[in-house]
C-alpha cells in the first residue's frame, strides 16, 4: 500500500468533523476523531519489524516532478519513533479532551479540523524526506499551532499568544527555507537520503556554514531554544489538550526532529556542535531557573518543558561528536537525547494533563491560590507525583534513567579534543549540575504547592473534587508509562531507540545492535553520575524548603529588560513605523500616486535604455510622410493644447476625444482597420461615459498646488513622453529577434482556420491574453458597482479596530 | 430643465439598429475581415450608450431589461468553458478546433470553437461596460 497517503488520512477526516459535529449532537466529536489516531498508532507499530533490523520503507507521490519536488513517506527508526509519539499520544490527547471540552459549550468542530490538520502536517513533517515537502508540512504545523492557539479567539491573551508563536516559528520556518535551498544547490537534489549521501562534498562549501546556520535558526525558533522560547510561555493559552499534545510532546520536538536529521550531513562542522550543544545548555539553565520564577500552573510547566528540550537539544549536539571520534564514552549522548525524548513526552505530557485537571476542577491555576488537595484529588495526585519525580530525576522513574546518561554525556565532553573542547569542555557539566538543581526544584514546587500543605482560606472557584474517570484514562497510562520504562528500558532501547540512533548516525552504525549502549539503574558507588545526582537531591532540597526566602531574587529584573520586552518594543516600532511611513507619501490624491507612478517609470527606462547603450535610430526604416498624416498631427497637436489649457472639464473631455479620434485617424493612415475600428468606438463609448458621469465630477481645481509642483509636474509629464518616444523609436530601428509576423501569415488559414490576423491572435494565438483581460474587465466592472451601490465606508467608522 | 431633443431621439430610433446589426455583423465577420467579439461588443455598448443619451436610464432600463452584471459572468463562463473544453478531447487547454460545414441557407459555413469563445468576449464587454455606466450614470 502506498503508504504515504496515510499522511493526508487525518485532513481528508477533517472534511468531514463540521458536518458530524453539526449533525449529530447526541455523541461528543472526539469519539469519531478518535479512530484516525488509534489506527494510525496501530498501523505505524507494524514498521517496528523493520527498523529494528536497520530497515527503512519508503512510499513516494510525485507532486512537481520538473522541479524535483515530490512527497516522500521514509519510515526509518527516527520517523517512526516520531510518527508513534504523533499518532500515540495524540490518541491519549483526543481523548482526555473528549471530557476536557464541552460538546453543548465549545465549537468542537474547529477544535477537531485544527487538532486533525496538526496530526497531518506533524506527520508530514518526520516522514517527508524531499525537503520542500518538510518545508510545507513545517510551516502547516506552524498555523494549525497558531489556530489552535487562538481557539478561544474572543481571548486579548490567546490571540496575542497565536500572533507570538505564529511571528517567531514562522521567521524561524523562512530562514530553514533559505538553508534547504542552499542545501539543494549544493547538492543538486532536494532528497535528504542523497544529500546525506554525498554530505561529504559539502565542507568548505561557501554556502556550507551558512545554510547550517539558516536550518539551525529553523530548529531553534520551533523547539523553543534560547532566546526563542519566549512563545512557548504565550502558547499556554491553547486549551490544556493542546498544550500537552502541540507544545510538550510533539510539535516543539520538530526541531528537535531536524537537528537530528541533519545530523549526518553538519556534525562535522565546529559550529554545529558549538552552536546545538551550546545553545541547548543555556536554554536548559535558562528555563529551569525561570520556571520556579512562575506562579501559573502551566507556566511552569511551559518553562520546564523549554528547559527540557534544552536538554535533549544539548545531547543531539553533544552526540554529534561522535563523527570525529570513535571512542565509547561518547555513544552515550545520542542514545540518551532519544531516550530522553520518548520519556519527557510521557511524563510532561501526563503533567500537562494534570494542570488541566485542577484548572478544570478548581477553576484557577494560580499555584498562590492552590494548595492541600492531595487528599481531595488522589488519583490526579499520585499521577502528578510520578510525573515530578520523573521530571527531577528520581528513581524508580524513566526520568532517572535519562537524567543519569545526559550527566555522564556531559561529563565526557570534557574529554573531547577538538575545537577547543578540552579547554571549556569543564563548564558543560558544571552548568548542566545546576540546571539539574533547579529542575529538581520546580518539579517539586508544581506538585507540593498544588497538592500538599493546608487549602488555602480564600474558596476555590469551584469545589474541588476528582476529576471523571474519563479524564484520567490518559494521564493514568501516561503516569504507568513512566513507572514501566523505568524497569525495562533497554526492551524501548532496542525496539525504538536504537533503530533511531542508527538513523540519525549512520556514518557509525550499520545495524541496530552495534548501538552498544546498555541501561541500568545502578553504575556502582565510583560513578560521579550518582553522586551529582546525590548533590542535586540535597542542595536542591535545601532550596526548595527556603525557597519562600529566596523565590523574590526574580523581581530584580526589571520588566523592560525582558525578552519578552524587546519582542513588543519590535513590534510596536515596526506597526508604528510602517504606518507612519505609508502616510508620509500616500495622500489621498490620485496625481500624486500617478506622479510617482509615472515618474519611477520614466526614469528607470530612461536609465536603462542609455546605460545599455539601447538607443538607436534607423531613419532609413521609418515610412514616408504623407499630407494627410501632417495635417493629422497638428489637429492631435492643437487638440491636446486645448485639453491643457481648456478653462472648464466640458471642453477638456471633448478636446480629449478629438485626441482619441485624430489617434485613429493615424491608424486609418497606416491601415490598420481593426485598430482603427476599435479606437473610435472606444473613444465614442468613453467620451460618452463622461458626459454621463459629468454632473458628479467636482469642479477643476488645483489642490493646492504651487508653481513649483506645477514644474515638476510639467518634467514629470514631458519625460513620460520622451520615454515612450525613445522607446518607440529604439524598439522600431532595432530587432533583436526575427518579427512573428511572417509566422503568422504562414499558419493564420492552416493551423487557425481563419482570415483576419488580428482577430485570430485575439481569440487564438494569444487567447490567455483575451481571457485574463475579459476577467479583469468583469472584475473592473463588478467593482465599480460594489463601490458605488454598496458604499460601504459611508454606513460605519471604517476603521475595524474601533 | 428640459431640452427639445425630439431630432436625436428619433433618429436614434433608427440608428440603434442599424448599429447593432452591424454590430452583429462586424462579430460573426471577424475571423476574416476586420472585427470580432471586442469590437462588437464595444459597438453594441456604443448603440445602448446612444440610448441612454437619447432617452433616460429608466426608458432604456425598461426597453432592455437584462441584468448586465450577470451578462458579464456569462460570457467569462463562455469563453473560459471553451478555452478549458479542450481538456475533455485530450488536447492542450485552449485548443479550438474548426471545420467547414453544409448548412441548410447558408451553403457551405465554416465553423470554429473561436466564435464560441469570442461570443464570451463580446458578452463581457458589453456586459461590463453597461454595467459601469449604469452605475456611475444611475448614481445620485
Amino acid at each position: 500500500m502506498e503508504f504515504v497517503l496515510l499522511i493526508f488520512l487525518p485532513i481528508v477526516a477533517a472534511l468531514f468533523i463540521p458536518i458530524l459535529f453539526k449533525r449529530i449532537k447526541g455523541i461528543h466529536t472526539g469519539w469519531f476523531v478518535l479512530v484516525i489516531p488509534v489506527l494510525l498508532f496501530i498501523y505505524y507499530t507494524t514498521f517496528i519489524r523493520t527498523t529494528m533490523d536497520g530497515g527503512h520503507a519508503i512510499s513516494e507521490l510525485q507532486w512537481i516532478p520538473s522541479l524535483g519536488i515530490s512527497f516522500v513517506s521514509y519510515i526509518d527508526g527516527l520517523s517512526m519513533l516520531f510518527s508513534l509519539l504523533i499518532t500515540g499520544i495524540g490518541a491519549l490527547v483526543v481523548l482526555y479532551s473528549i471530557f476536557y471540552l464541552d460538546k453543548n459549550k465549545e465549537k468542537l468542530g474547529n477544535f477537531y479540523v485544527y487538532l486533525l490538520l496538526f496530526m497531518s502536517a506533524m506527520l508530514g513533517v518526520v516522514q517527508s524526506d524531499n525537503v520542500i515537502s518538510l518545508y510545507l508540512f513545517w510551516e502547516l504545523t506552524s498555523i494549525s499551532s497558531f489556530l489552535l492557539i487562538g481557539y478561544w479567539y474572543t481571548r486579548d491573551g490567546s490571540r496575542f499568544g497565536a500572533l507570538k508563536s505564529m511571528m517567531i516559528t514562522v521567521f524561524g520556518g523562512l530562514m530553514m527555507l533559505g538553508g534547504f535551498i542552499l542545501l539543494g544547490i549544493m547538492g543538486g537534489t532536494f532528497s535528504i537520503r542523497e544529500l546525506i549521501a554525498e554530505s561529504s562534498t559539502f565542507v568548505g562549501h561557501e554556502f556550507f556554514t551558512l545554510a547550517l546556520v539558516l536550518i539551525l535558526l529553523g530548529a531553534f525558533t520551533k523547539s523553543a531554544q534560547f532566546p526563542f522560547y519566549i512563545w512557548l510561555p504565550d502558547a499556554m493559552e491553547a486549551p490544556t489538550p493542546v498544550s500537552a499534545y502541540l507544545h510538550s510532546a510533539t510539535m516543539v520536538k520538530a526541531g528537535l526532529y531536524l537537528v537530528a536529521r541533519f545530523t549526518p550531513i553538519f556534525a562535522v562542522s565546529e559550529v554545529w556542535i558549538w552552536l546545538v550543544t551550546g545553545i541547548g545548555l543555556l536554554t536548559l539553565f535558562w528555563g529551569s531557573l525561570f520556571a520556579v520564577k512562575q506562579t501559573d500552573l502551566k507556566a511552569i510547566l511551559a518553562f520546564s518543558t523549554v528547559s527540557q528540550l534544552g536538554l535533549i537539544m544539548s545531547l543531539l549536539g553533544a552526540g554529534a561528536i561522535t563523527m570525529h571520534t570513535n571512542e565509547a564514552i561518547f555513544s552515550f549522548a545520542m542514545f540518551a537525547a532519544i531516550f530522553h525524548l520518548i520519556n519527557h513526552a510521557t511524563f510532561k505530557g501526563s503533567l500537562f494533563m494534570i494542570a488541566g485537571i485542577v484548572d478544570h476542577e478548581t477553576g484557577t491555576r494560580d499555584i498562590r491560590k492552590l494548595g492541600g488537595l492531595m487528599s481531595i484529588m488522589p488519583v490526579s495526585f499520585t499521577v502528578a507525583f510520578i510525573g515530578s519525580m520523573s521530571m527531577a530525576g528520581l528513581p524508580p522513574f524513566n526520568g532517572f534513567l535519562s537524567k543519569e546518561m545526559f550527566l555522564q554525556s556531559m561529563l565526557a565532553i570534557r574529554h573531547f579534543e577538538l575545537f577547543n573542547f578540552a579547554t571549556w569542555g569543564v563548564i558543560f557539566p558544571v552548568i548542566a549540575w545546576i540546571a539539574s538543581v533547579f529542575t529538581f526544584i520546580y518539579s517539586f514546587y508544581f506538585v507540593f504547592k498544588t497538592f500538599a500543605g493546608k487549602r488555602k482560606e480564600k474558596p476555590l472557584p469551584h469545589e474541588p473534587h476528582e476529576a471523571p474517570v474519563g479524564m484520567l484514562i490518559s494521564p493514568v497510562i501516561l503516569a504507568t508509562l513512566v513507572v514501566g520504562i523505568f524497569f525495562i528500558p533497554n526492551v524501548v532501547g532496542k525496539w525504538l531507540v536504537k533503530p533511531a540512533v542508527m538513523a540519525i548516525q549512520p556514518y557509525q552504525y550499520s545495524h541496530p545492535s552495534e548501538v552498544a549502549v546498555h541501561v541500568s539503574a545502578w553504575h556502582g558507588f565510583a560513578s560521579p553520575e550518582l553522586w551529582m545526582t546525590v548533590g542535586i537531591i540535597i542542595i536542591g532540597g535545601l532550596l526548595y524548603v527556603s525557597l519562600s526566602k529566596w523565590q523574590k531574587v526574580y523581581a530584580i529584573q526589571p520588566e523592560y529588560l525582558s525578552l519578552n520586552a524587546f519582542y513588543d518594543a519590535t513590534m510596536t516600532f515596526s506597526e508604528k513605523g510602517m504606518n507612519r511611513l505609508s502616510r508620509f507619501y500616500m495622500t489621498g490624491l490620485i496625481r500624486t500616486y500617478l506622479l510617482y507612478i509615472f515618474a519611477f517609470l520614466s526614469v528607470t527606462t530612461i536609465s536603462v535604455l542609455f546605460i545599455q547603450d539601447a538607443f538607436v535610430v534607423d531613419m532609413d526604416s521609418f515610412s514616408k510622410i504623407s499630407v494627410y498624416g501632417v495635417i493629422n498631427a497638428i489637429i492631435l497637436l492643437l487638440a491636446v493644447a486645448f485639453v491643457l489649457f481648456s478653462k472648464t472639464r466640458l471642453g477638456a473631455i471633448i478636446s480629449l476625444g478629438a485626441v482619441g479620434y485624430s489617434v485613429a485617424l493615424f491608424f486609418v493612415i497606416f491601415k490598420a482597420p481593426d485598430l482603427a475600428l476599435t479606437q473610435l468606438v472606444i473613444e465614442t463609448v468613453s467620451v460618452a461615459l463622461f458626459l454621463l458621469a459629468f454632473q458628479h465630477l467636482p469642479k477643476l481645481n488645483d489642490h493646492g498646488e504651487k508653481k513649483s509642483n506645477k514644474i515638476v509636474n510639467g518634467i514629470i509629464a514631458l519625460g513620460v513622453g520622451v520615454t515612450v518616444t525613445l522607446v518607440a523609436l529604439s524598439a522600431h530601428s532595432q530587432k533583436l529577434v526575427a518579427s512573428i509576423s511572417q509566422y503568422y501569415k504562414d499558419t493564420v488559414a492552416t493551423e487557425a482556420g481563419g482570415g483576419n490576423i488580428v482577430n485570430v491572435i485575439l481569440v487564438d494565438y494569444r487567447g490567455f491574453d483575451t481571457l485574463f483581460e475579459i476577467a479583469v474587465l468583469s472584475i473592473a466592472g463588478i467593482g465599480v458597482l460594489g463601490m458605488i451601490k454598496l458604499r460601504l465606508a459611508r454606513k460605519g467608522d471604517p476603521d475595524e479596530n474601533k | 430643465m428640459k431640452t427639445n431633443d425630439v431630432i436625436l431621439q428619433t433618429t436614434t430610433k433608427v440608428v440603434f439598429f442599424i448599429i447593432f446589426l452591424f454590430s452583429i455583423h462586424i462579430f460573426f465577420a471577424g475571423h476574416y475581415t476586420p472585427g470580432g467579439g471586442f469590437v462588437g461588443g464595444l459597438l453594441t455598448t456604443g448603440a445602448i450608450v446612444l440610448l441612454l443619451l437619447a432617452f433616460d436610464l429608466k426608458t432604456v432600463q425598461k426597453a432592455l431589461p437584462f441584468n448586465f452584471t450577470i451578462m458579464t459572468g456569462i460570457g467569462l463562463l463562455l469563453s473560459l468553458g471553451t478555452a478549458s473544453g479542450a481538456i475533455f478531447f485530450d488536447v492542450p487547454f485552449f485548443t479550438h478546433a474548426f471545420d467547414d460545414f453544409t448548412l441548410p441557407l447558408f451553403g457551405v459555413t465554416s465553423l470554429h470553437t473561436a466564435m464560441i469563445f469570442d461570443a464570451g468576449v463580446f458578452l463581457v464587454v458589453v456586459g461590463s461596460a453597461i454595467t459601469i455606466i449604469q452605475s456611475i450614470g444611475g448614481d445620485s
